[in-house]
C-alpha cells in the first residue's frame, strides 16, 4: 500500500519544517493520538487508538524523524504494537518545496499492518490508510496556517473537529509569540 | 431410529439423531474437573527472530497458573513428519525440527511463541496482552521460485536452502519422455497455480490433555481423523510416553476433510501441560486461530506438457511443479505432491511415457498437508485442463479426445508405477453426457446468447486412488506407517454386536453404513449391531480415515472378522445340532443343516459360546469375539465422468453454475444415500476451490483470507442442485465387499469441469482466453475477457 498527495501551505518553508518536528503538532495531527512523548532528535513515544474494521485496539509504539533535510525532505516513521490485534507500521516520506509565499508539501505514504489486522482488515487497510493519511495532513496543514487561513481550501472541511478548537495556528501563534 | 437395512439400502444415518438432536458430544462438550485453559500467543509477523519474552507481568495477572514457552520444551522431541521422500539426487528430503512451541525464530502468521494457562479463557486472554515478545522481523520467504535461487533468505537456518526435495518421477523415463516430446507431431503446454485452500470443517480443532497421577496415566481427547495414529505418533516421538500409559479419544467429530489427519502442537502441549500441572488443560481453537494453524491444502505451481501424434493419440505428459511445504513439514506433507499425486498423472488414458519432476519448498507460511483429495485434485486439474487446451489447440471434440485415448483394458499398468485393476470410462462418460443432456446443449447455448450470456460445457474425467494403501508398498516408497485397518467384532451373549473399528467417522455415516454390513453377513437387525470408534482404549490398532479409505479398507477388515465370527459361530452351532460343521448354513439369523429341518437362531448360539454347558469345549474357547486386521493388496480406483455448465455475464465476469452432473465408478455401494451425500460434498468443495475460495498471503506474508469476510465459502445458494449417479459399477477386484471408496472424488474431479465450462463460454463469445487461475471470481475472469 502506497499513497501519494500534496498539501499547500499557506506558511513559509522554515515555519512548516519546524512545525513537522513539533511533537505538540504530531500529537494534535496523528489521528487517535492521545500521548506523544520524546523530541525530533530521539524520537517520540505515542500512543493511539484507533479503530480498523472490527478491530479497535490502543497501538503502543514509537515514531521516529530520519532522513532530515532542513528545509526540504524528511522521512515520518511509526511502529505501533496493539497487543491481541496485531501491529501496524507506516513511513511517510515528505518533501516541502517554495511556491510563492506558500510551501507545497509532498508526501508518499506506505503502511503495513500485521496480525489480526491484517486477518481482519486487509480489505479495508487500504482505505484506512488513506483516510489516515489524509487526516493527518488536513490536521497538519490546519495546525500550520490555523483555520481562517485566508485562502481556505475544500480540504479543511474534513479536517477533524478538534484540530479546529485552536483559534490560531501555530504559525499564527509562533508569530504572535515573537 | 431408523430401522437399518442391509447392504444397498439408503438407510437413514443414525448417528444423525444425536447430531441433529444437540446430543452429539464433541471434544469441546468434554469439560473436566479442575480443567484450565490453555490460549496460544501466537506471532503476528511471518518471519522473525525471537529476541527475548519476559512473562513477569503476564505470570502476574489474575488466574494465571503459568505461562509456557519453548525453554519448557527443552528435552521434549519436535512434531513428527511421517513419510520421507528421497530427491533425485538419492538424498534424502531436507527435514526442519518442528518445536512444539518456536525456538528462536517465528517461520509463520500463527507460529505458537508461548502459551499462558490460567483458571479460565478470560483470564489467560487478557493475561496474553500483557506478555512482552520481543521480535526482531526477517525477510518473508513467500515465492516459491525465489525461495529456492541462491542468496534468498533461509525459513530455517540449518538447512542448506529452502528445497524440501527434488522428486523426480519415474527418473529413468525421463529422457524417454524428453525424446516423445521432441518427436512429437503437436505439443499443448499449460502453466496453472493449484490455489491455496483451508479446510475449515465447522468444528475447529480441540485438545483436552488429562493426568492421572496415581496410575502415570495420560489422556487426551481431541478433533482427529485417526487416534492411534496421534497416539503412536506424539507418545513415540514427541514426548516419550509409551502406548499403554496413553490413550487418545477422538469423540464426535465435526468434519475434518484431511486437516484433522495430522499431529498437531496444541495436542502435544496439552497433554505435556496437565502433567506438568497435574491439571486438565483445554484448548479450543478459535475460527481466527483456525486460519492460522489448521494444515492448509494445495498450493502448487505447475507446467504441464502433452505430446501427441498426427491423429491425437497421447504420446507423452510432462509434469514440473512446485509445492508450497510451508514454514514446517506436517505429518504427511511430503506425500501429497509425490505419491499422491505423481501415481495419477496417467488419469483415464493410456499415455505410454510419462515424467514428473516435484520441488518441494519451504516457505513463511502455515504448513500445507493433505485436504480432501490431495494430490489427487492437482494432478487431475492439470491434467483434465490440459486436454480440453489441446483438443481447442487441435480442433478437435475434448470429448472425442478423451474418448480416443481412454484405456480400455484391465488391470491395466500405467508408466507411473501403479495397476488400475477395473473401470469402464467409456460407461461413465455415456452415463454424464445423457444427464447433462449434452445433445441439447446447442439449443441452450443459443438461448443464452439472447440473453446476452455466454453459456459454455465442461467435462473432466477423472481417476484417483484410494482405499490406501498396501503397507509394503507405501513402505517402499517412504512412508513410516503401515495402511492397514483393524476391526474386532465382539458378539454380546444375547447376540447383539459391538464392532470396534480403527477407522473414525467424522461426518461419513460409519456407525450406519459399516452397521449394514455386519447385519447382511449375519442377517440380524442392523439395530443389533453398534459401532465403536474413536478411542484407543476401546479399539485395535488402526490406522483411522483419510484417503477414502474406510470402507475399502476399514470395512474389509470388519468382513474379515466377522467371517472368523460366523466361522466359529458355525462349529457352535454343529455341535448344537449334532450335525456336521460342513453341513452348517447361516442365513437370516439362523443357523440350519443343509437338506434338514433343523435349525437353531444366532441367538442360541452366542449364548452357547457364553454359557458354555453344552460346547465343544475340547476344540474351541469359549466367547466370540474375533479381530482381523486389513491389509489392502493394491489401491482402489474409482473414477467418473463430471459435466458442468455456465453461464458467464460478459460485462461483469460472473459465472451463474446453472448445471452439474456426476457419473462415478465407486464399485459396489453399501448405501447409496450416504455415497450421494458424500459426493455432493465433495463437488461442493471443489466448486468452492473453482469459483471462490483462496488463501492470499501478502508479499510480507501477512494472512490476509482469515476470516469468511475474506475467505469466501460457498453456500448452498451459489450452487446448482447436483444430478449424482453411481449406477456404473465395476466393483473392486481385491477386497471383500468389491468397495472403492467415496469421499473425496467430488473434490478431484469437479474443479476441472467448472473451469473447462467457463472456458469454453469464454470461446463461445470470441475470447481466445486459455486459461484463469482458480478461484474463477468475476474479477479474473472479467480480466481475462478484457485482456482477450
Amino acid at each position: 500500500m502506497e499513497m501519494t498527495g500534496s498539501r499547500t501551505i499557506e506558511a513559509p518553508r522554515d515555519a512548516v519544517w519546524d512545525a513537522l518536528l513539533d511533537p505538540e503538532v504530531l500529537k494534535q495531527c496523528v489521528p487517535g493520538c492521545t500521548e506523544m512523548s520524546g523530541n525530533a532528535d530521539e524520537g517520540f513515544e505515542a500512543t493511539v487508538v484507533q479503530k480498523v474494521g472490527p478491530v479497535k485496539a490502543t497501538f503502543k509504539g514509537a515514531v521516529t524523524l530520519d532522513d532530515k533535510v532542513r528545509p526540504e525532505s524528511l522521512t515520518i516513521s511509526g511502529e505501533g504494537k496493539g497487543g491481541a490485534a496485531g501491529f501496524a507500521k507506516g513511513g511517510a516520506d515528505v518533501t516541502l518545496r517554495e511556491e510563492g509565499d506558500a510551501t507545497v508539501l509532498d508526501y508518499r505514504v506506505e503502511a503495513k499492518v500485521g496480525g489480526k489486522l491484517a486477518q481482519l482488515g486487509s480489505r479495508i487497510i487500504d482505505s484506512f490508510a488513506s483516510k489516515m493519511a489524509d487526516q493527518f495532513f488536513n490536521s497538519f496543514k490546519e495546525a500550520v496556517e490555523g483555520p481562517s487561513a485566508p485562502e481556505g481550501e475544500a480540504d479543511d472541511a474534513a479536517a477533524p473537529v478538534e484540530a479546529q478548537k485552536e483559534k490560531k495556528g501555530w504559525f499564527g501563534r509562533k508569530k504572535a509569540a515573537t | 431410529m431408523p430401522k437399518d437395512g442391509g447392504i444397498g439400502s439408503s438407510t437413514k444415518r443414525r448417528e444423525d439423531v444425536r447430531f441433529l438432536s444437540g446430543t452429539g458430544r464433541y471434544t469441546d462438550d468434554i469439560n473436566l474437573h479442575g480443567q484450565l485453559y490453555a490460549h496460544f500467543v501466537r506471532s503476528d509477523v511471518a518471519h522473525g527472530k525471537i529476541n527475548g519474552i519476559n512473562a513477569d507481568a503476564a505470570m502476574a495477572m489474575p488466574g494465571v497458573v503459568r505461562v509456557f514457552t519453548a525453554k519448557d520444551f527443552e528435552g521434549v522431541g519436535g512434531v513428527p513428519c511421517g513419510w520421507q521422500i528421497t530427491s533425485i539426487d538419492g538424498s534424502p528430503m531436507q527435514e526442519p525440527k518442528h518445536p512444539v512451541l518456536a525456538e528462536g525464530k517465528v517461520r509463520h502468521v500463527g507460529d505458537p511463541i508461548a502459551v499462558v494457562v490460567a483458571e479460565s479463557l478470560g483470564q489467560a486472554r487478557d493475561a496474553a496482552d500483557a506478555l512482552e515478545i520481543d521480535i526482531e522481523m526477517l525477510p518473508a520467504v513467500m515465492d516459491m521460485k525465489e525461495a529456492i535461487k541462491d542468496g534468498a533468505p533461509k525459513v530455517h537456518d540449518d538447512l542448506s536452502s529452502n528445497l524440501c526435495y527434488d522428486w523426480g518421477f519415474v527418473e529413468d523415463n525421463k529422457d524417454a519422455v524428453a525424446k516423445a516430446i521432441a518427436d512429437a507431431d503437436h505439443v499443448t503446454t499449460l502453466e496453472l497455480v493449484n490455489n491455496r485452500l483451508v479446510a475449515n470443517p465447522m468444528e475447529p480443532r480441540v485438545a483436552v490433555g488429562d493426568y492421572d497421577m496415581a496410575n502415570d496415566e495420560h489422556t487426551l481427547y481431541t478433533t482427529s481423523q485417526n487416534p492411534h495414529v496421534i497416539r503412536l505418533l506424539m507418545g513415540a516421538f514427541v514426548l516419550g510416553i509409551p502406548e499403554h500409559k496413553l490413550r487418545v479419544v477422538a469423540p464426535d467429530v465435526g468434519g475434518g476433510f484431511g486437516a484433522k489427519i495430522f499431529h498437531y502442537a496444541e495436542e502435544a502441549f496439552c497433554t505435556f501441560a496437565a502433567k506438568q500441572l497435574r491439571r486438565p488443560v483445554k484448548w479450543t481453537s478459535s475460527r481466527s486461530e483456525a486460519f492460522m494453524s489448521d494444515a492448509h491444502g494445495r498450493d502448487h505451481v505447475t507446467k504441464i506438457e502433452l505430446a501427441m501424434d498426427k491423429d491425437n493419440n497421447f504420446t507423452a505428459i510432462r509434469t514440473e511443479t512446485y509445492a508450497n511445504m510451508g514454514a514446517y513439514l506436517s505429518t504427511f506433507a511430503p506425500s501429497v505432491p509425490t505419491w499422491l499425486h505423481g501415481t495419477l498423472m496417467a488419469g483415464n488414458y493410456k499415455t505410454p511415457l510419462i515424467y514428473v519432476n516435484v520441488k518441494a519448498v519451504f516457505t513463511n507460511t502455515v504448513p500445507v498437508d493433505a485436504y480432501r483429495g490431495a494430490g489427487r485434485p492437482e494432478a487431475t486439474f492439470q491434467l483434465e485442463r490440459v486436454i480440453d487446451k489441446a483438443a481447442r489447440e487441435r480442433g478437435v471434440s475434448p470429448i472425442e479426445l478423451r474418448r480416443q485415448n481412454f484405456i480400455t483394458e484391465f488391470p491395466y499398468a500405467t508408466p507411473v508405477a501403479v495397476e488400475y485393476d477395473t473401470g469402464d470410462y467409456h460407461a461413465t462418460m455415456d452415463r454424464v453426457l445423457e444427464m447433462a443432456d449434452h445433445a441439447g446443449f446447442e439449443a441452450r447455448a443459443e438461448q443464452s446468447k439472447k440473453n446476452g450470456k455466454l453459456r459454455g460445457f465442461g467435462i473432466a474425467h477423472y481417476i484417483e486412488a484410494c482405499g490406501i494403501a498396501p503397507s509394503n508398498l507405501v513402505g517402499q516408497l517412504g512412508a513410516r506407517a503401515g495402511l492397514y485397518e483393524s476391526a474386532t467384532v465382539r458378539v454380546n451373549a444375547t447376540g447383539s454386536i459391538s464392532v470396534m473399528t480403527g477407522s473414525h467417522s467424522h461426518g461419513q455415516g460409519h456407525e450406519t453404513s459399516f452397521a449394514q454390513v455386519v447385519s447382511e453377513m449375519i442377517g440380524i437387525d442392523a439395530t443389533q449391531v453398534d459401532i465403536v470408534h474413536g478411542d484407543t482404549s476401546k479399539t485395535p490398532m488402526g490406522m483411522g480415515t483419510y484417503g477414502s479409505r474406510s470402507i475399502a479398507v476399514g470395512g474389509s477388515a470388519m468382513v474379515r472378522a466377522t467371517e472368523k465370527i460366523i466361522a466359529k459361530a458355525k462349529k457352535i452351532a454343529a455341535h448344537l445340532m449334532e450335525a456336521s460343521e460342513g453341513d452348517i448354513e447361516l442365513k437370516d439369523g439362523q443357523f440350519t443343516v443343509a437338506g434338514t429341518d433343523k435349525s437353531v437362531a444366532w441367538g442360541d448360539v452366542t449364548l452357547a459360546a457364553y454359557v458354555p454347558h453344552n460346547y465343544p469345549l475340547e476344540d474351541i474357547e469359549p466367547g466370540l469375539e474375533e479381530t482381523a486386521f486389513y491389509d489392502p493388496a493394491n489401491f482402489t480406483y474409482p473414477s467418473g465422468g463430471y459435466a458442468c455448465e455456465v453461464e458467464v455475464d460478459p460485462d461483469t465476469g460472473k459465472v451463474d453454475v446453472l448445471s452439474f452432473s456426476a457419473a462415478d465408478d465407486f464399485g459396489n455401494v453399501i448405501n447409496p444415500m450416504i455415497v450421494e451425500g458424500q459426493v455432493h460434498g465433495g463437488v461442493a468443495q471443489g466448486f468452492g476451490q473453482a469459483m471462490m475460495e483462496n488463501c492470499a498471503y501478502d508479499a510480507d506474508g501477512q494472512l490476509i483470507s482469515a476470516s469468511y469476510m475474506d475467505y469466501a465459502m460457498p453456500r448452498a445458494t451459489d450452487l446448482p442442485m447436483f444430478k449424482v449417479d453411481h449406477s456404473c459399477q465395476t466393483p473392486c477386484t481385491h477386497n471383500p465387499l468389491g468397495v472403492k471408496g467415496c469421499g473425496e472424488a467430488g473434490a478431484i474431479g469437479s474443479p476441472p469441469a467448472f473451469v473447462n465450462a467457463v472456458i469454453d463460454a469464454l470461446h463461445r463469445g470470441g475470447h481466445k482466453v486459455e486459461h484463469i487461475n482458480m478461484p474463477l471470481t468475476p474479477d479474473r475472469v472479467w480480466t481475462a475477457i478484457q485482456n482477450s
